[in-house]
């Protein structure tokens, strides 16, 4: 068993009498591939909203490397490695993604607060935007306005400014949701191809991206930890099959 | 040079137009003497807007308020000449200071909350301010203004300078506050806290999730914009000599939107284009019929969002389909 990065001890969270997350305890090794399934309103995304600060829990706490985080603002646990992206992408619309980059690189870097120099400066800045620029195929319209992108691209740049981060522990919300078909290999092969220290944790409804990526599965529904462990055994459990991959069998349900 | 390294040199580059706005400055001050008057307004309103742009235009704060910290910069250098000395440098960096460390503590007022609370929370600091210099008139002079208010010689490397009644040593003065304000200004917007603000202006949420606090952020720019406010005012009351409570009063807000909005947002120079054409309407309108000018500008106003500021200054796309 290697060592802990992320874990979650009785995590909850109610909203009014909802309970997204009901007693949540996960851990998350250092290097894991974990995707993390469930039915839609399983509590996925609040998971992941709590786990980056976006989100108080009512009760519970979340641990990175052994520090409890539970108190910290979402901005201080990116800088501590916790990164993820977002299902809808969150972008800089008035930036352009090499701006965007470098000043997610600069943030990264600890010098995101500089007013006094030019972005771009650091001489550590520049190449890192021209390899993820490279990387995600942006290059060719890494100077024009995130707004005037194409939805394609815009999806890109979502998962490259949260490498941009240099994450340890990232969460990835739905990364391919609206990519067509042939993209979302390309994107799965850069996410493969992290450093393996780094730890993933996928939120995705395609099982066979899933059953790809990743080593291990935590299945949620209703908002509490239904199945755990590795791919082959959660996708044999006949109680997983009934409640999600016998749904996801459905057409009617997200293809 | 990379890629990259090329772009992000690229987006701070001087433009020629910058140059030239800069030799126009300078050159309005040494070719219209008889106007330095004037021009001395249009460069304080100019510093006054460029301190609106940099929260409204660049981190995406609403004020209804901004005339806050205009106001408090010309007592607090009106008050600095009368009660502690009369050295315009000295009371020009003790208004800066204290207005700054106004806008520290009233920043705490616009970090929560939607725009709506933000204007309205920035429109009560402002009248709060207004109250304050009307009923401490044994400090402030009340109604009828801060009275009495002698200024020292300007002292400089080349010499002394007293303020004269043309006002050549005033709009030299503020020229060079403003145009020191620009260089700040324009080295800020550029740096990655610059950035973060526009960031942040977009996406509040993505903006903490690159690592970037943003809070930190609003209360720094607000505290910046609230000095260079600071100085517009302490300029205002240097040259002139004289503070009253019209500093703190809501038309100085609302026009300095005005200006902004007629000279455009989020490029840093909106506030000097904006200047200069409202107050050469005011100017040119209420020369010609005194009374009616808001009508006349009101009107311009109008045009001007229905037309677009992009389509107004190129008149050859007037008669163009799009």
């Amino acid at each position: 068993m290697s060592e802990v990065v992320l874990e979650t001890r009785g995590l909850l969270k109610r909203f009014g009498g909802i309970t997204p997350t009901n007693d949540v305890s996960i851990t998350v090794e250092k290097g894991a591939r974990r995707a993390l399934i469930g039915p839609n309103g399983a509590g996925k995304t609040t998971l992941i909203n709590l786990l980056t600060g976006v989100l108080e829990p009512t009760a519970g706490t979340i641990w990175l490397d052994g520090a409890d985080i539970t108190q910290l603002a979402p901005h201080q646990r990116v800088r501590r490695g916790v990164v993820r992206t977002f299902q809808i992408n969150q972008l800089f619309n008035a930036l352009t993604p090499l701006q965007s980059l470098a000043l997610s690189v600069s943030a990264q870097l600890g010098i995101g607060g500089q007013w006094w120099k030019r972005l771009g400066t650091d001489p550590r800045v520049a190449p890192r935007c021209d390899t993820l620029l490279r990387q995600f195929r942006l290059d060719d319209v890494a100077d024009q306005q995130v707004q005037h992108l194409a939805y394609g691209k815009r999806r890109l740049l979502e998962i490259a400014t949260a490498l941009a981060c240099e994450p340890r522990v990232l969460l990835l919300d739905e990364p391919v949701a609206g990519v067509p078909e042939g993209e979302r290999e390309e994107i799965f092969d850069i996410i493969n191809a992290l450093p393996a220290e780094v730890s993933v944790l996928l939120i995705e409804h395609d099982m066979d991206l899933v059953f790809n990526f990743a080593s291990s599965v935590t299945v949620l529904v209703n908002g509490a930890v239904f199945a755990e462990g590795s791919v082959e055994a959660v996708s044999n459990d006949p109680r997983v099959k009934a409640v999600y991959l016998g749904e996801s069998l459905d057409k009617s349900e997200h293809g | 040079m990379s890629a990259a390294e090329d772009g992000l040199k690229r987006a701070a580059r001087w433009r020629w137009w910058e140059g030239a706005l800069l030799l126009a400055l300078l050159l309005s001050w040494a070719l219209l003497p008889s106007h330095a008057l004037l021009l001395n307004e249009i460069a304080i309103l100019a510093l006054f807007a460029v301190s609106l742009d940099l929260i409204l235009g660049y981190a995406g704060i609403v004020s209804l308020g901004h005339a806050a910290f205009f106001g408090f910069g010309a007592y607090t250098a009106a008050l600095f000449a009368k009660l502690v000395m009369p050295d315009p440098w000295v009371g020009m960096l003790a208004a800066i200071g204290l207005t700054a460390a106004l806008g520290a503590v009233c920043s705490l007022l616009i970090l929560r909350g939607t725009d709506l609370t933000r204007l309205m929370v920035t429109l009560g600091v402002a009248s709060i301010l207004y109250e304050l210099a009307n009923k401490l008139d044994w400090l402030t002079g009340g109604a009828d203004g801060l009275q009495g208010v002698v200024m020292g010689p300007l002292l400089t490397p080349f010499g002394r300078f007293e303020f004269d009644l043309y006002g050549r040593t005033a709009y030299a003065y503020t020229l060079f506050v403003l145009i020191v304000c620009l260089f700040i200004g324009r080295t800020l917007v550029h740096s990655p806290f610059g950035y973060s603000l526009q960031a942040l202006r977009d996406n509040r949420l993505r903006t903490a999730s690159i690592g970037l606090s943003v809070n930190a952020r609003l209360v720094a720019v607000y505290t910046v914009a609230a000095a260079m406010a600071g100085a517009a005012g302490a300029l205002l009351a240097q040259t002139s000599g004289f503070a009253s409570l019209d500093v703190f009063d809501f038309h100085r807000s609302a026009e300095v939107l005005l200006v902004l909005v007629i000279g455009g947002t989020g490029y840093l120079y909106g506030g000097i284009f904006g200047a200069v054409v409202f107050k050469l309407l005011h100017d040119l309108i209420s020369a010609w019929t005194p009374q009616y000018w808001n009508f006349w500008l009101g009107i311009f106003l109008v045009v001007l969002v229905l037309v677009g500021r992009e389509k107004l200054i190129r008149p050859r796309t007037w008669f163009k389909r799009s």
